[in-house]
């Protein structure tokens, strides 16, 4: 079983965490098209490479991002969201 | 013959405890320390099995935990390896893959039809329909090792979790040296040896003998299987000091019992003082075979001839003087049986060399595949003719024979340094490099090319012997156009038996090299996957793990005579039974209850959730689809959860409680999975609030009906007033004693309280509401009274009358959104939905009468093509006629359209659309109470 390095509570094995997909950024709803709108809601790119992940440690209920090379299953880093805010303001 | 020898030192039998067993019904003897199949050599049996397709005759090849032809059934159990199961008083060991005992199979006319078993046969036997089912008739009679004993009793297999900073697999010299080195850091340190018995060990070293790693896996998690137990083992760094696997000789009748791996007459010799003949060959390319030579020699055991497979005979000196003749560069090679069909003879071209046992030394196999298994990579290395390892996994480290180490004080060496190394590595993984072998390969072991014979034109010059395979067999695949490793396993099955190709698979790869020209490098290896070794199916069983959750007044519900039921993983009283009465009449009694008097259900199971902060009420405005920033502080407000796609996901009622707090709930099982995701877009927005889970610390009950006002304003301080507390409003205050939450809603369509209290008070207030209820005649309702009275108000449950692609304009819930918020979830999404006309719509539908046989998922039916699907149906007693939900085509919404629904037995069942709710269309009675 793997290990996960929550930023909140350390190293746990991974069956206390739960996944939620890449961080992807959301297009301005007033401002996208219809069809850039529906591109970010169906497509997910699956292309192998270092990924932006959410992940939650389930127990104590706190997100924060995984960065990941997908090609090698191998996390590079986890930070708590706020890193993730201040790199690109909404 | 095999037989044992007189007192040897350091054998690890006990000579003063002697213990009786039969073997195929025939009473022997072995020594306490004896394994089954030491003590059958010993007493000079020679054949243990038949072979896997033949049903030839076989003995001991390698006894090193992967002797196939030596599993044995002890009565219900199949499959036991006789090469390391501990010999037992009583005993009653039988062969496996007999039909009517070893001596006697019926099965033996098998061998001689080999030719009519060609490779790939099962392919090219099975592409002819016409012949299948005789086919299968035969394999499945013929097929299978052991027999399984239906009646076993039941047992439960334990699993321990360990963890330690070094662990090692293996305990030869490497592994030995390597965890005594570890241990000396003070590091914890856990040893790990298939073997009865580990030597020289520090104190401080945990071990686990006669165990095996099956799996290694990411970040140093290992799977141990003891005999009785499963260990998963969390280790800071491993040492792989597993060793290597010597290899057969491909040649003429190779498996004749009396014929065994080198190793295996050492090891036979060593640990139980068994000899494996009087008169010995042995036949090798290596090194190894030179060296067993000598020590069966220095054991008084009489070898004649070393045959040599090389022009250079690598170890001639070792045998110069000990009266051993010997002959280099054979290319012709056979073996001889006598009438018991053990080995008599080796037949070299025209000579013929009588001899009662025959050692094999085809050069030997890293045992890497642990290793592999968690992504180490291994290169084939010319000098030991070996695969070494070349890249290492994180804090992953080997020693010893596994790195072309063969050298008895070399390895003890190599293990030091690989033990100082892991015990560094898993104090500062920072601090310390791994990725490479330590050191070089010191291997003396094979200075020649590993010869491989030609093809024998007779055959049974046999490759694999779990599963019958011959060098013919291998060319022929390769002929055939399967000629990559890959395919060349599937197709003819090597390596694919329960050895898993430890004694297989490299003279399978030289062959297809050979065949094709090409490297061993470019032939590769067949990817190595866990488990490593066969593991009892105990080990791998889990218990049947399903948590079930119970609310505060489980023993309440159960004296009630409640008929549970599970909604996600709570239990909940589908209905309470009464002993004169049917499930559907104690249903209907439940319904008259709620609609004529009063009811009270237990609703602790929806989610609970708190949210506080100055953005509290944003935050559900951009959550949730309709507006709660604007929501008066002492009033709730439904809410619809929908996912970015505008798809309906969950729903609950919203409540303020203060300025900067609202409570909320959520669907029975949507609750963990919305709390979650709220939790995800908190911290996604960065909002001023934060989130509570609740919904274990308080129960909730729905007191219902006509007369809940009069009976619970006896238990409450708070005012119930119409004026006071209107519908859709929620208070605080003191009920039965208790700090209660109280929200006026309108779920089942009747006056009505859902009253939440802290879980500790639960019980008591449950109790109070009975006592106080007794002169209302209050009635206790399950979850299905629920649902036929919430269908009586045309309300969808989620997940039940919606799914994973209906949205709001499809649920008729368009009412629940506020389109011209700035944001939420969903939203953008809706915009695009709301120009289009919906796919589905969710209509009301009624039948005059009772019609038992229309069930939810039965179809509609347009002009032959599916038209929809029935959601939600059930008699209403209330309305005396069959009402439900359905999901159909928008051209047969329109109110007075005729449905058509084909039920189990495929007759029609027309239906009426009709207005929701069915009853109680204004909604008066939930809103002002209608005296009762």
């Amino acid at each position: 079983m793997k290990l996960l390095r929550c930023p909140l509570n350390g190293v746990r094995p991974v069956s206390e965490f739960a996944y939620a997909g890449e961080v992807r950024e959301m297009p301005d709803p007033d401002a996208c098209t219809d069809a850039q709108w529906t591109d970010y809601v169906f497509n997910r790119s699956g292309v192998a490479a270092v990924k932006r992940e959410w992940w939650c440690h389930i127990a104590s209920g706190y997100w924060f991002i995984a960065e990941r090379d997908t090609a090698r299953d191998v996390v590079i880093d986890t930070y708590a969201i706020e890193k993730l805010r201040e790199a690109s303001p909404a | 013959m095999m037989y044992r020898l007189p007192p040897r030192n350091d054998e690890w039998i006990d000579r003063t405890q002697s213990i009786a067993f039969t073997f195929e019904g025939r009473h022997h003897e072995g020594f306490a320390g004896d394994t089954i199949t030491s003590a059958l050599a010993a007493a000079g049996v020679m054949i243990l099995g038949r072979s896997f397709k033949y049903h030839r005759p076989r003995g001991i090849l390698s006894f090193a935990n992967h002797d196939v032809n030596g599993m044995f059934q002890i009565g219900g159990v199949p499959n036991i390896r006789g090469d390391v199961t501990a010999l037992a008083a009583g005993m009653d060991v039988l062969a496996v893959n007999t039909i009517g005992g070893l001596s006697n199979d019926r099965a033996r006319w098998m061998d001689r039809l080999g030719r009519f078993l060609p490779v790939g046969f099962y392919y090219k036997a099975f592409n002819s329909k016409r012949f299948f089912p005789r086919w299968e008739r035969l394999i499945r009679e013929m097929s299978g090792l052991g027999r399984i004993a239906l009646d076993a009793p039941h047992v439960r297999t334990p699993k321990r979790y360990a963890f330690c900073d070094v662990l090692v697999i293996g305990g030869g010299s490497a592994g030995v040296s390597a965890a005594n080195a570890a241990a000396d850091t003070g590091a914890k340190v856990l040893l790990v040896d298939e073997s009865a018995r580990v030597a020289s060990l520090d104190t401080r070293v945990e071990v686990l003998a006669g165990s095996y790693v099956a799996g290694v896996y990411a970040d140093r998690w290992a799977a141990v299987i003891e005999p009785h137990r499963m260990t998963k083992v969390r280790a800071g760094a491993i040492v792989f000091a597993t060793g290597a696997i010597e290899q057969p000789i491909p040649f003429h009748d190779n498996d004749l019992p009396g014929i065994l791996i080198a190793s295996a007459a050492q090891r036979l010799l060593r640990r139980h003082a068994v000899a494996v003949g009087s008169k010995v060959v042995v036949i090798t390319s290596t090194l190894g075979g030179y060296e067993a030579a000598v020590e069966l020699l220095d054991a008084g055991i009489d070898v004649t001839h070393v045959v040599d497979l090389n022009e250079n005979p690598v170890g001639a000196d070792l045998i110069a003087q000990r009266g051993v003749k010997s002959f280099a560069g054979i290319r012709s090679l056979a073996a001889e049986a006598n009438s018991a069909g053990c080995v008599a003879a080796i037949r070299i071209g025209d000579r013929r060399i009588e001899c009662d046992a025959v050692l094999m030394s085809g050069g030997w196999a890293a045992a890497t595949q642990l290793l592999l298994h968690v992504g180490g990579k291994v290169t084939f290395d010319e000098r030991t003719q070996m695969h070494l390892p070349s890249e290492l996994p994180e804090g992953c480290f080997v020693a010893g024979r596994i790195n072309g180490t063969f050298d008895d004080e070399k390895a003890r060496i190599e293990g030091e340094v690989a033990g100082n190394t892991a015990a560094a590595f898993a104090a500062n993984p920072a601090s310390s490099r791994s990725g490479q072998p330590t050191g070089k390969p010191v291997g003396q072991m094979a200075l020649n090319p590993i010869v491989l014979l030609p093809c024998d034109p007779r055959g049974k010059d046999f490759i694999d012997f779990d599963e019958d395979l011959q060098v013919k067999d291998i060319e022929n695949a390769i002929q055939e156009g399967f000629d990559s490793i890959e395919l060349l396993k599937r197709y003819t099955t090597v390596g694919m038996g329960p050895s898993q190709g430890k004694h297989s698979n490299l003279n399978a790869a030289r062959i297809l090299a050979h065949q094709r020209g090409l490297t061993l490098n470019d032939v590769g290896l067949t990817t190595a996957r866990p488990m490593y070794h066969p593991v009892p199916m105990k080990h791998l069983a889990g218990r049947g793990f399903t948590p079930e959750r119970a609310t505060p007044i489980e023993q309440r519900h159960r004296g009630a005579g409640a008929v549970w039921m599970l909604a996600g993983n709570w239990r909940r009283p589908e209905y309470y039974a009464r002993a004169d009465e049917s499930r559907e009449q104690s249903i209907a009694r439940e319904v008259a209850a709620v609609r004529n008097a009063v009811g009270l259900i237990d609703v602790g199971t929806l989610g609970k959730i708190e949210v506080y902060g100055p953005d509290a009420g944003l935050f559900l405005d951009r959550a949730y689809a309709g507006r709660y920033s604007d929501l008066k502080v002492g009033t709730t407000r439904y809410g619809l959860l929908l996912d970015e796609a505008g798809t309906i996901v969950d729903d609950g009622v919203i409540a303020r409680l203060h300025e900067q707090c609202y409570y909320f709930t959520t669907t029975t099982g949507g609750s963990a999975g919305v709390y979650r995701e709220l939790l995800r877009l908190n911290a996604l927005w960065g909002l001023n609030c934060s989130l509570v889970n609740v919904t274990g610390h308080r129960a909730a009950f729905n007191l219902a009906g006509p007369r809940s006002r009069e009976l619970l304003s006896a238990m409450t301080s708070v005012n119930l007033n119409e004026g006071a507390f209107p519908y859709l409003g929620v208070r605080e205050g003191i009920v039965g004693g208790a700090s209660a939450r109280l929200l006026r809603v309108g779920f089942v369509g009747e006056l009505g309280y859902e009253i939440h209290v802290p879980y500790s008070a639960a019980a008591h207030v449950w109790d109070l509401l009975l006592e106080y209820g007794r002169k209302f005649d209050l009635c206790l309702f399950g979850v299905e009274a629920q649902r036929v009275l919430r269908l009586e108000k045309g309300h969808f449950i989620i997940g039940q009358d919606t799914d994973g692609l209906t949205n709001p304009f499809d649920a008729r819930a368009v009412w629940a959104i506020r389109m011209q918020k700035p944001f939420f979830v969903g939203q953008r999404s809706l915009r695009i939905l709301g120009q289009r006309n919906p796919r589905q719509v969710l209509v009301g539908f009624e039948i005059a009468a009772s019609v038992p046989a229309l069930k939810e998922c039965h179809l509609a039916i347009q002009d032959g093509e599916i038209a929809g699907r029935v959601t939600s149906v059930a008699y209403s007693t209330t309305l005396g006629k069959t009402i439900g939900l359905a999901m159909v085509q928008p051209a047969l919404a329109d109110v007075g359209t005729t449905l058509k629904f084909r039920v189990t037995d495929g007759s029609m069942v027309a239906a009426t659309v009709c207005p929701t709710p069915f009853y109680d269309r204004d909604n008066q009675r939930q809103k002002q109470g209608v005296a009762a």
